[in-house]
């Protein structure tokens, strides 16, 4: 093809840093007091006595006089500036200590705004395949969607602002508060390890919370210790406890195997 | 005719003049500085001392009936600069404003000049705020705006913001003042709420549009959606894709049925699948659509629609641009194909699908000609882009993990293949861990039409991965074959060389975004010196100091704005360009909160031309020299 012709001819000027035949592809420099096609010198950095960005600009510069193909840029932190300040505690920029931190992410790059960002790292969690531990489960915010069965329109919730069963229990009381008339809020978390009582529950016309986990099951929220409960939730649905009925048994199943 | 019009004088290079050319996303009209003084050219008619009432006023009509057929801003700037009668027909006979920065000129002096306006683009932020490199609260108010077109023009129809900040009382007012208002245009803007949307759908009864493109939306309650008026709508244009905040459903979908015009549909993610589909039921007949959710029906939703969901869209036989997909669940991905062979655009930006998934739908679009993706479809993926769509004129790949050290599904072989099979390719955004200079020639070669090459090599300093050189031959190359090239953003490892070549071919550059780049000042000189078109000059994070800054002197007024931050920078070297420079508005910004710069170093530059002199709502962190 003509294409893969042409590119044969720009790298078969030689190997290496800059190999590429420039006279082939007319690409002619014509510096002023330069001879055509030499090399820029790169010009030593301005002595401003500034710290800081000058060790930076001088780590650049050493870059160029050596082989660039072998360095390891991993050794090499970009400050910025002077002050290593992240402007935004970005979903990235978790703390997890027990992981070695990956070369110093700098804040805005890459250029992707915070919007995009933020649902890809939302996608990455749901990847299985995913690795990198930034956007893995330690994110900051945990949003669900919160249904209820006979409510006009669904509602949006952090887990993350919970610490337990309880408050969110509260929470989404009050939130659908004008559509139960007062039949949502069990006094206690369901008791799981009492059969009996938890058929009862499931038998009335009580709301009772369920969810759906990573796995696209549907459960009776409150068999899991929270912590697990927020890194598995996916959303949130409240309906009555009969219609919940089907979800017990594995429910039972679930919480029995895990305790 | 009269003497009026034999003597047009030219802008000179040094003067504060407006620049002829528009960036790529620029609405037509812009304002331009008032003529130089009277007497400085002794050209001026004699006429105009001593006029004859009625010939002048015959001119005048004529004028202004040819006026009329002038709608773009270049031929509108020159037409006021003949002079002063021209200059007060063609105010008069303007009514689209085009501001590209909105502290260039007070919202006095515009609807002074322009009196009979009746759409508006006013232009904020700079895009780097976009990436947390401007500290908040920077600016880009659109109260003062509203507050005095609100006197001035109660007929404005439409106003299109983009990075301006506005609040819930700006969005009450604008619904109060503009009785006649059609359209609604916010781009990348914050700072209000439901309620301020509420006050607009409300009271607007003309509204057509209302697009809310990346806008964000606090959710303050009440839900907008059902303030729209009873019966029926002349909406048009729809867009809240990227709205965070809940909708109630019903209204929603009273909203379409009653909504007989409505062409553009983009739905945020908040919407189910099965919601989708009986919102397509409703409305056919549109050309626009976003998604929302696409992926599992919610347990309300109606079970085995698979069927159905195809035959939705199959029925909109007007589709052209398909958006969303943004929980989407492959399995569902197959009720477009019936649709595919019409898009002219498709946006699965937010859809991670695999290779094979993205595959079975790109086969079929052969007349796409607007496509923006995740770099999860791989080179695979782009290969199968340019096989089928011969069309392509904008691409745009992004990254679906935004991190320098990862392995990165898209290289330089998706570029090459793009770039054999899209020979019309106009624009493109490519974001990649690994690329070649090899690859860019290629490009460069194999589209000359390009006008927007953005290549992000997401790791800072990376060479060319195959050679180890820097990338600077790949984009020498585009500069010198791309003769229509406006828009350029350069990454990956790149030495004074790289600029040189842009001072050196990129006659027509107006935009120019640079990051990690260059080893000395005399990078940044040879763009400053040898781009007459720059416009926009963006730079984070390279070695260019004061001697650079300086070196643009002859140029900086011709220029919408100049950003520099984290460069090598100091105090004084910023405050000789203020000096000699007495309309352009040079701001200092500091990244330590609620602190003026009190040391040497500068972290960020940004500089305008202003009419307007220094503002007056500057927060702490902003010095203005």
């Amino acid at each position: 093809m003509e294409v893969s012709r042409r590119t044969a001819n720009l790298l078969g000027g030689g190997g290496g840093g800059r190999g590429l035949n420039l006279k082939e592809t007319e690409l002619c420099l014509g510096l002023p007091g330069g001879g055509g096609g030499s090399e820029v010198a790169p010009e030593a950095p301005k002595a401003n006595g500034k710290r800081g960005y000058s060790e930076t600009v001088d780590l650049k510069l050493n870059l160029h006089t050596k082989e660039p193909a072998t360095l390891d840029l991993k050794d090499m932190p970009i400050k910025n500036g002077l002050k290593e300040k992240n402007l935004l505690a970005s979903a990235d920029s978790t703390k997890d200590p027990a992981k070695p931190p990956a070369k110093a992410q700098v804040v805005g790059w890459p250029p992707v705004r915070s919007y995009r960002k933020n649902m890809m790292s939302n996608k990455n969690n749901k990847d299985e395949g995913s690795t990198d531990q930034k956007t893995s489960t330690a994110s900051a915010v945990a949003f669900v969607k919160v249904s209820m069965d006979g409510a006009p329109y669904l509602r949006k919730v952090d887990l993350k602002m919970y610490n337990s069963y309880d408050q969110l229990s509260d929470a989404l009381g009050k939130m659908f508060s004008s559509f139960t008339m007062g039949n949502y809020g069990a006094q206690e978390m369901i008791d799981f390890m009492n059969e009996s009582k938890l058929m009862d529950l499931l038998n009335s016309s009580e709301y009772v919370p369920t969810y759906e986990d990573k796995d696209g099951d549907w459960m009776l929220v409150g068999d899991v210790p929270w912590e697990m409960f927020v890194e598995s939730c996916k959303r949130l649905r409240i309906m009555k406890g009969s219609e919940a009925i089907g979800l017990a048994p594995r429910a039972m199943e679930k919480c029995k195997s895990r305790s | 005719m009269s003497e009026n019009n034999h003597h047009l004088h030219h802008p000179q290079q040094n003067h504060f003049c407006p620049a002829e050319t528009m960036s790529e996303d620029e609405e037509p009209s812009r304002p331009s500085p008032p003529p130089p003084e009277p007497g400085s050219k002794k050209t001026r008619n004699c006429a105009a001392v001593h006029p004859s009432p009625h010939s002048d006023r015959v001119l005048e009509i004529v004028l202004e009936h040819v006026l009329q057929f002038l709608t773009a801003s270049r031929d509108r700037n020159a037409a006021s600069l003949v002079s002063k009668s021209w200059y007060r027909t063609e105010a008069l006979t303007r009514s689209d404003v085009f501001i590209g920065n909105c502290y260039s000129v007070s919202p006095a002096r515009v609807t002074t000049r322009f009196p009979r306006v009746r759409s508006v683009v006013i232009k904020g932020r700079p895009r780097f705020a976009d990436f947390n490199l401007m500290p908040q609260n920077w600016g880009g108010h659109f109260g003062p705006w509203v507050a005095t077109m609100g006197k001035a023009y109660p007929l404005l129809e439409r106003v299109y913001l983009k990075r301006m900040s506005l609040t819930d009382r700006d969005l009450c007012l604008l619904a109060d003042s503009f009785t006649k208002f059609k359209e609604l245009v916010l781009v990348c803007c914050e700072g209000f709420g439901t309620s301020g949307l509420t006050a607009v759908v409300s009271k607007c009864r003309q509204l057509r549009v209302l697009d809310l493109s990346d806008t964000e939306v606090s959710y303050d309650g009440v839900d907008w959606i059902s303030y729209f008026p009873e019966g029926e709508t002349c909406l048009e244009s729809l867009i809240f894709d990227c709205v965070e905040c809940p909708i109630n459903f019903e209204a929603l979908e009273s909203l379409v049925a009653r909504s007989p015009a409505l062409k553009k549909l983009r739905l945020n993610r908040e919407v189910s699948i099965g919601q989708l589909y009986r919102l397509m039921v409703s409305a056919p007949n549109l050309t626009h659509l976003g998604t929302g959710a696409f992926g599992h029906p919610e347990p309300q939703d109606p079970n085995n629609q698979e069927m159905d969901y195809a035959a939705a869209f199959s029925a909109c036989k007007s589709l052209v641009c398909l958006s969303g997909f943004r929980e989407v669940m492959p399995d569902y991905l197959p009720a477009i194909y019936s649709v595919c062979a019409n898009l002219t655009s498709l946006n699965l930006s937010y859809a991670n699908i695999d290779v094979e998934q993205f595959k079975s739908v790109i086969c079929q679009c052969f007349k796409l000609q607007i496509l923006w993706v995740l770099d999860s479809v791989y080179d695979e993926g782009l290969q199968a882009v340019a096989a089928t769509c011969r069309d392509l004129r904008e691409l745009r790949v992004f990254p679906l993990n935004a991190q320098e050290d990862v392995e990165g599904p898209v290289s330089e072989v998706g570029l090459q293949a793009i770039s054999e099979g899209c020979p019309k390719l106009e624009s493109i955004l490519y974001f990649c861990q690994r690329m070649t200079n090899a690859a860019v020639i290629a490009m460069s070669n194999n589209c000359p039409d390009l006008v927007v090459f953005r290549l992000c090599i997401m790791g800072r300093h990376q060479p060319d991965h195959i050679t180890g050189a820097p990338m600077d031959e790949g984009f020498g190359a585009i500069v010198m074959n791309c003769k229509k090239l406006t828009r350029l953003a350069i990454s990956g490892l790149l030495t004074d060389r790289a600029f040189a070549y842009i001072g050196m071919y990129g006659k027509l550059v107006r935009t120019l975004s640079v990051a990690f780049a260059g080893d000395s000042d005399t990078g940044l000189k040879y763009v400053l010196e040898g781009c007459p078109k720059l416009q926009k000059l963006e730079i984070r994070d390279s070695p260019f100091g004061d001697a650079a800054l300086v070196s643009g002197l002859h140029h900086y007024y011709n220029m919408r704005f100049l950003w520099m931050s984290t460069c090598q920078l100091s105090r004084q070297g910023c405050q000789e360009v203020a000096h000699a420079l007495p309309r352009l508005s040079v701001e200092l910004l500091s990244y330590e909160e609620n602190e003026k710069m009190d040391d040497d170093t500068v972290d960020v530059l940004y500089m305008y031309r202003s009419l307007h002199g220094p503002r007056d709502d500057a927060p702490q962190f902003v010095t203005i020299l």
